[in-house]
């Protein structure tokens, strides 16, 4: 595996007030990875997220991402990037093409491209028999599709996944991770977000965040044998406590 | 820059699905201003016509007919004869056949002639008291023109005192009518454009721009640009309104007012997007735009107070509002013929207005960044 850095941050802070949203988080996530963050709600990780995309600044600390320091290059870091927000945040009112067409469109794609990258997310995704409906009336699980989709119509080199797989059936988050494999394949680095123990299994790395913090990281195999147990989830309940947990997978 | 203007144009687009995906704004847009020019300018024109009004002549005299004719000639009361019993006139309100009862004493004639008191009776239906006190008025009015005729100067059996609000002549509409067209059109742009910015931070679209590299002025510029051609329809329906319902008078050139109502359609829009970049939620930025063009553009505007005659302090207050302006525009090319010269220092502070508003606009979007 190549060994370039996609996303870096060092002692990266945010507060909202006193509370400490984001306490020194030092992270290295190389090209190509699959590289997830498990916490429980509120550990941080949406925050964190946000502070790499541009939308919050740093309160301490340093960050970069594609090679461009958050702080200062953000425009340049925005052509370069992915972002699929933990809410579904496509125009409910707007058919599948038509959100298509308008983020191509804002990214500054002309349009035989978009039509080209239509065409290709069509079959990647699996968006054939929804091009005409209105996004709102799709099942969850397409719509969460979709939303990758337009995320990566501009073909960034690294996205970033904010619990892209919440509230759907085990199945659909199944065929969700089999699209990011076939994405990562394509030497794209995927910074994703989970509170969902079984998602962590599938990365290449994890780290475990807990107010703020980070408390652990590693491939998944090198946590279950450092921490001696025989799955995330059990290696996470050791770490944090069982209680602030996703329990119902 | 080839890229740039293909952004812009997808924000219009996108706008543009919004809206005929949604038929609530083609509602706020088409109906509301026609149902409010229309209702606000009849309850403004504070008129009746065609009054139910039973007569009981019991003079049956020359004299008595001119007077009945004169009530019968205008356009305000609708006469019939009663002939029944006269203990029994309350049921001709009762079953709202009349609203006015005119009784004509038998001695009408001999006593005009002599000159004395004439006991003509009214008895008025005063369970709605506006419509009585505008009754009493037109009756008030066709007996002194009678009595200017006959000579007479005979007291009358009631009181004198006009009320203010009494316009007999459809006037108020050539006055009211185009405060009307600025009152509905600032506030329906407002209210448009106010709720576009807030419902992309509801819905969570928000983030998904920030994080493209579109920017801060291709939004705010690609989301006027649709409303500017819908407010505009909706001008054109409200001057329709005024020119065909209420025969207001187009002294001056519709071209010119056509373009600077635009102009103050896109100083409405600006207002509405600016309020949208501050507020968090939809339902608090239609509040927001609606006070912020309602109470000021009735008070504040001249639209009803002259400003003029206001206190001083409220005098400086009425040149941030930007009705103000308007109504010098639209009275003045309606009702004196103003051209654009007579109108450019109106326009020049509406066009000032616009570019200060939608600068703060794009500002404050891009603060959304660092929140
Ligand atoms: N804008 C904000 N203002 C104040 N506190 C916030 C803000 N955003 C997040 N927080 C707080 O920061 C903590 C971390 O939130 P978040 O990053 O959303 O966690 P996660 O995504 O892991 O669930 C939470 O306690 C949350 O209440
Ligand atoms: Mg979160």
């Amino acid at each position: 595996m190549n060994r370039q850095i996609s996303v870096y941050t060092d002692q990266l802070t945010r507060r909202f007030g006193k509370f400490v949203a984001v306490d020194g988080v030092s992270i290295s996530v190389y090209r190509g990875e699959i590289f997830g963050f498990l916490g429980a709600n509120g550990a941080g990780k949406t925050t964190l997220i946000r502070m790499l995309c541009g939308l919050l600044k740093p309160s301490g600390g340093e960050g970069s991402v594609a090679g461009f320091d958050i702080k200062e290059k953000s425009e340049q870091i925005k052509k370069r990037i992915g972002y699929m927000s933990q809410r579904f945040s496509l125009y409910a009112d707007l058919t599948v093409t038509e959100n298509i067409h308008f983020y191509g469109a804002i990214y500054g794609l002309a349009k035989e491209e978009i039509r080209q990258r239509e065409e290709e997310l069509v079959s990647q995704v699996g968006l054939d028999p929804y091009m005409n409906q209105m996004t709102k009336d799709l099942p969850l699980g397409i719509k969460q599709r979709l939303a990758l989709g337009c995320a990566m119509l501009h073909n960034p080199p690294i996205l970033f996944l904010d619990e892209p797989t919440s509230g759907v059936d085990p199945q659909a988050r199944r065929g969700f991770w089999n699209l990011l494999y076939e994405t990562v394949q394509t030497g794209k680095t995927i910074f994703v977000t989970t509170h969902y123990m079984d998602e962590a299994e599938y990365c290449h790395r994890v780290s475990i965040m807990d107010q703020g913090k980070i408390i652990e990281m590693g491939s998944p195999s090198q946590l279950k044998e450092s921490h001696k147990k025989s799955t995330i989830q059990d290696v996470f309940i050791a770490l944090v406590g069982g209680e602030k947990t996703d329990q119902k997978e | 820059m080839k890229k740039r203007h293909n952004r812009i144009f997808a924000v219009v687009r996108k706008e543009y699905l919004h809206i005929i995906h949604d038929y609530r704004t083609l509602f706020i847009v088409f109906l509301m201003p026609v149902a409010q020019l229309i209702i606000f300018g009849y309850a403004l024109n504070m008129e009746i016509q065609r009054v139910d009004m039973a007569v009981i002549d019991r003079a049956r005299s020359p004299k008595a007919q001119k007077l009945i004719e004169e009530f019968g000639g205008s356009s305000y009361f609708n006469l019939f004869y009663y002939d029944g019993r006269y203990a029994d006139i309350e049921t001709l309100f009762k079953t709202r056949r009349a609203k006015v009862i005119m009784t004509i004493p038998r001695d009408f004639d001999r006593r005009l002639l002599r000159r004395s008191m004439v006991p003509v009776q009214f008895l008025i239906d005063a369970s709605d008291a506006n419509a009585a006190t505008l009754i009493r008025n037109y009756c008030n009015q066709i007996i002194t023109n009678f009595n200017l005729k006959t000579g007479n100067r005979t007291a009358l059996p009631f009181d004198l005192r006009r009320t203010i609000y009494f316009n007999p002549n459809m006037k108020s509409a050539y006055f009211f009518v185009p405060g009307l067209i600025a009152l509905i059109l600032i506030m329906i742009s407002a209210l448009l454009t106010s709720v576009t910015i807030a419902r992309e931070k509801e819905t969570g679209t928000m983030e998904q721009i920030l994080v493209s590299p579109v920017r801060p002025r291709e939004i705010i510029i690609g989301k006027v640009l649709p409303y500017i051609l819908l407010s505009f329809m909706d001008g054109a329906v409200i001057l329709a309104i005024a020119k065909f319902v209420f025969q207001v008078p187009f002294t001056g050139s519709l071209l010119l007012l056509i373009l600077l109502s635009v102009l103050y359609i896109i100083t409405a829009l600006s207002m509405g997007l600016m309020i949208s970049t501050v507020a968090p939620t939809q339902q608090v930025a239609m509040m927001m735009a609606l006070t912020a063009t309602l109470l000021p553009t009735i008070m504040l505007s001249g639209l009803i107070f002259p400003i003029a005659s206001m206190p001083e302090i409220l005098q400086y207050f009425t040149y941030i509002v930007p009705a103000r302006f308007y109504l010098l525009i639209v009275r003045g090319i309606l009702l004196k013929g103003s051209g654009f010269v007579q109108l450019l220092a109106p326009s020049a502070i509406l066009a000032f207005m616009s570019f200060f508003l939608l600068n703060v606009a794009v500002r404050k979007f891009s603060l959304n960044l660092e929140k």
